[in-house]
């Protein structure tokens, strides 16, 4: 049954007072390799619906994979009895109204939609090429997907879209310890190039062989797009939903309009770039508006699902559910990587984090380790691996002694992200490796 | 599933047509999961949601390589189509292979199981059930300065059937249920938060609504709103070596990261390593290599009575075991599948679960446990000099062969001259897995030890959420570094 029809027959079941109909088809595939060999290769297919009831300021949901006319009716006939039951929640104003019209975007591409697993192992053969050349092994995935969106409710929201992701990461793993990390993602998988992301890997990793023991303390860093791309979002998580912000638990709190950062450093959310994965609605078929949430180091903006909005009598952003960020970008700026090292006295070369969390939200400052690529940098030239190391910042303040800003822009997962030179990032443990 | 579906005809139409498409090996798993979740934000009901999914995966291996495929639609032609799937995407995994896959034997059972419970949660009224969530709240909410509640509770229902070539077909059924609630208190600026009786939402088993009433969450409410608002004003842990005494859920989370997943025998072997990682129990270390102090003794048992990590069999068709992970200290053993477990000569610990028909199984947690040593909790704090004493999981983060670790808990209170003296507010500890075990001096008895629910462990690509369990009993370690988060 297509998208429309299950929309179309959960709405019209629906007794509520306002109802909501959301609809994912996917198809997804996805190579997992290891010691340069594949190990694991999966296809799956699943069609999702939900439903949301609201009686008055009554409001629950549900989810169903069995997407044929009774399974339909049942899953609109439970979320019904269990809307009935449930209290009223007084914050609670309405379902959303469209805010303003979904744009179309060029998120689909055959090439990715049609594709095989000969062509992902293709793919994998000519990435595990380049690690042999330097003597190493490969580990990585190659997910390839296609989809079908579409959100419809009782007051005019009617919106979908289709799209294709494709995305091939890889960790190369040299003798002698060296590890290197390199991946590419676009919505066309012909874009995937296996053989240079498995060359980028893989200069990393035999350069990043014999890594020695750096003292933890504070250092000049630069970090690459990775890095960047897990710290910019988890700066996303940790303050710019409305959510946090009117609970008064981001760091944004008291700070709106003022600035937190370097005026070098500029943050966005924008579904709609077409360099990024385009994302045209969110999660209640909102049409997703560009927010800008630093512009020139000063917080300007916050992400609004249409509860959020409602409290506040605005009009949702487009970021349902929870105002989180789907496609982030940082501003570019006029330096090349190159340029950062050479500006760079004593410091590090950062090429991703691992395993980041939040250590201490108001301050945003996170914890995480140093992985696949750590490299001194001194009198301005790199000059040896390191092993990784922990870090505890609050990346507000990172930021706000920005240096140098990168004028690349690289898209990883869906961030638009450039290297950065930050003055000071503060390591506080080392690991054996 | 409906009436007339005939599991067994339908899982012997897809082996057959594997077997036909010219698999060696194939496993066909059919899955029907429902999920009931109801949260209270701060009094209001946050979310109200009832979600099931079912469908089927079919694993095989053609010409020594792995293949996978699934479907929700379980009818036979959609059977038959999905089995050439998974023996195309083996094929393109056999053009590039370095060793055929070898499996473990394993004898191929028949039979129907159904883990106990009293109460069916999802046969609990909704009212009953938001009321007692209500109850909890109005608790936490007695004081002016508690800004934020989260009280919740979840139910899973999983029937299942797994089939192989090799003849096994097994039935299951499980259920699970938790709950938990937390307050966070906020005044100028400072956010403090407890929860009870753990975070991650609370605590979980294989059981039925009964294991909700047994937490105690309204006698505790109170504490716990208390402790948070208390946290505005405490000091901020201090920073240097201490002695640290972990509380029973923080010690689940830490046996979780530094134990678990390092002994997952896919991650020694490599097949992780580009996502979270590898390990640094590397397989020579086996029997040999000194994890932990001699009263450290770590077993694996996926058999105990309501662990979140118990089944009868695992999704190989291989029956639940408990294994000796670490003994008096010593590096004993891993969590393995058919395939990792046949590189060792090993026969299969029974460790393979997936997240549902359309996941495959991968090497999982059953429940970890530190086993239990000789000392009450009075007597640890009153044989404790000068330390820290710390509680329920706040922040968490491990390196990528899981040695460097740092932890952040909701609380701590200082030790001094064996009395718990003051609240500290923002405590972090880090360390070096071997070293923090093997200064672990003292582990409490089996009247403070509990089995412990986690219902949120990440792992693979594509993400998969497994349910896992932890006993321990709070322990205490030397020399661990303590600092306040900033």
């Amino acid at each position: 049954m297509n998208a429309d029809k299950v929309l179309s027959i959960a709405l019209e079941h629906s007794p509520a007072d306002q109802a909501e109909a959301a609809v994912w088809l996917t198809r997804s595939a996805l190579t997992r390799f290891a010691n340069s060999a594949i190990h694991q290769n999966m296809l799956f297919e699943n069609g999702v619906l939900k439903v949301r009831a609201v009686f008055g300021k009554k409001v629950a949901s549900g989810t169903t994979n069995r997407l044929d006319e009774p399974g339909i009716r049942e899953l609109v006939d439970n979320v019904a009895r269990m809307a009935r039951l449930v209290d009223e929640n007084q914050d609670f104003v309405s379902l959303p109204k469209p805010v303003a019209p979904v744009q179309s975007v060029k998120a689909y591409r055959d090439s990715t939609a049609n594709s095989t697993p000969e062509r992902r192992a293709e793919t994998v053969r000519a990435l595990v090429a380049e690690s042999d050349k330097v003597g190493a092994t490969a580990a990585g995935s190659f997910t390839v997907q296609s989809y079908e969106r579409a959100v419809r409710n009782t007051l005019g929201i009617d919106a979908c879209c289709r799209g294709t992701y494709a995305n091939l990461l890889t960790v190369v793993t040299a003798p002698d310890g060296g590890f290197g990390y390199a991946a590419g993602t676009s919505a066309d998988v012909d874009a995937i190039d296996g053989r240079a992301i498995g060359e980028e890997a893989s200069i990393r990793a035999r350069d990043c062989r014999n890594p020695v023991g750096l003292e933890p303390g504070e250092y000049e860093c630069v970090l690459m797009p990775y890095a960047v791309a897990d710290m910019i979002g988890m700066l996303g998580w940790m303050g710019f939903g409305a959510r946090e912000y009117q609970e008064d638990r981001s760091f944004v709190c008291g700070k709106l309009g003022t600035k937190i950062v370097s005026d070098s450093v500029s943050i966005w959310d924008d579904g709609l770039d077409p360099r990024s994965i385009p994302s045209p609605f969110d999660g209640e078929g909102v049409a997703r508006q560009r927010v800008d949430l630093v512009k020139n180091g000063v917080a300007t903006g916050l992400l609004y699902d249409s509860y959020a909005a409602h409290k506040e009598g605005k009009q949702s952003t487009g970021h349902a559910p929870w105002g989180r960020a789907g496609n982030l970008i940082v501003a570019p700026g006029d330096a090349s990587v190159e340029d950062m090292i050479a500006s760079t006295k004593r410091g590090l070369l950062v090429t991703r984090f691992h395993y980041t969390n939040v250590a201490h939200a108001m301050s945003a400052s996170f914890t995480g380790m140093t992985r696949d690529g750590t490299f001194l940098i001194e009198n301005g030239r790199i000059t040896t691996p390191v092993k990784n190391l922990r870090f505890t910042q609050s990346i507000t303040e990172a930021l706000s002694d920005t240096q140098m800003v990168g004028r690349d822009l690289k898209l990883h997962r869906s961030a638009l992200m450039p290297a950065l030179k930050v003055g000071k990032f503060r390591f506080s443990s080392a690991t054996e490796f | 599933m409906d009436g007339s579906f005939d599991p067994r005809q339908f899982c012997d139409t897809v082996l057959e047509r594997a077997a036909r498409c010219g698999a060696s090996y194939a496993d066909v798993r059919i899955v029907r999961r429902e999920n009931e979740e109801i949260w209270l934000r701060t009094g209001k009901v946050e979310q109200l949601s009832r979600d099931s999914s079912c469908g089927f995966g079919v694993r095989v291996i053609f010409d020594g390589a792995w293949g996978f495929a699934c479907s929700p639609n379980l009818t036979l032609d959609e059977g038959a189509r999905i089995a050439d799937e998974a023996v195309r995407t083996a094929r393109a995994s056999a053009s590039m292979k370095r060793k055929d896959v070898i499996l473990a034997d394993v004898d191929p059972r028949v039979g129907s199981y159904s883990m106990d419970f009293k109460v069916d949660p999802f046969d609990v009224p909704l009212e009953d059930k938001i009321g007692l969530l209500k109850d909890i709240d109005s608790i936490l909410r007695r004081n002016e300065k508690i800004k934020v509640t989260d009280c919740s509770m979840e139910f899973w229902k999983l029937d299942q059937v797994f089939a192989s070539s090799e003849g096994a077909y097994i039935e299951q059924r499980k259920i699970e249920s938790g709950a938990g609630a937390s307050a966070t208190a906020i005044e100028g600026g400072d956010v403090q938060r407890r929860s009870v009786p753990c975070a991650f939402g609370g605590d979980y088993a294989a059981a039925g609504y009964e294991f909700v009433e047994s937490l105690g969450l309204l006698d505790n409410a109170e504490q716990a709103a208390r402790e948070a608002v208390e946290l505005l004003d405490a000091p901020v842990c201090p920073s240097g070596e201490n002695t640290l005494i972990l509380e029973g859920s923080m010690l689940a989370l830490q046996v979780h990261e530094s134990c678990g997943h390092p002994i997952e025998l896919d991650r020694v072997f490599g097949t992780e390593s580009s996502y979270a990682g590898t390990s640094f129990l590397t397989p020579e270390k086996l029997g040999t290599f000194r994890y932990g102090s001699e009263i450290v003794n770590i077993t694996a048992d996926a058999t105990l009575a309501g662990g979140l990590g118990s089944f009868e069999f695992d999704d190989e068709g291989v029956p639940s075991q408990r294994v000796d992970i670490v003994k008096e200290g010593i590096f004993s053993g891993y969590l393995t599948s058919r395939e990792t477990a046949a590189e060792l000569g090993l026969p299969s610990g029974g460790a393979m679960r997936a997240d549902g028909w359309d996941r495959i199984p991968l090497i999982r947690m059953t429940n970890i446990n530190l086993q239990p040593g000789d000392w009450s909790f009075d007597e640890m704090i009153a044989d404790t000099k000068d330390g820290i004493y710390a509680a329920n999981v706040k922040s968490w983060s491990i390196d990528d062969k899981r040695l460097n670790f740092q932890f952040g808990t909701e609380i701590a209170w200082e030790v001094k001259d064996g009395s718990l003296g003051r609240m500290l507010k923002n405590p972090i500890y880090a360390g070096m897995t071997p070293e923090f075990w093997g200064s672990c001096d003292a582990i409490c008895n089996q009247d403070e030890w509990r089995l412990w629910g986690i219902p949120g462990c990440g792992k693979g690509e594509p993400g998969q959420t497994a349910h896992v369990g932890h006993g321990v009993a709070p322990s205490r370690f030397r020399k661990a570094r303590t600092e306040g988060a900033k």
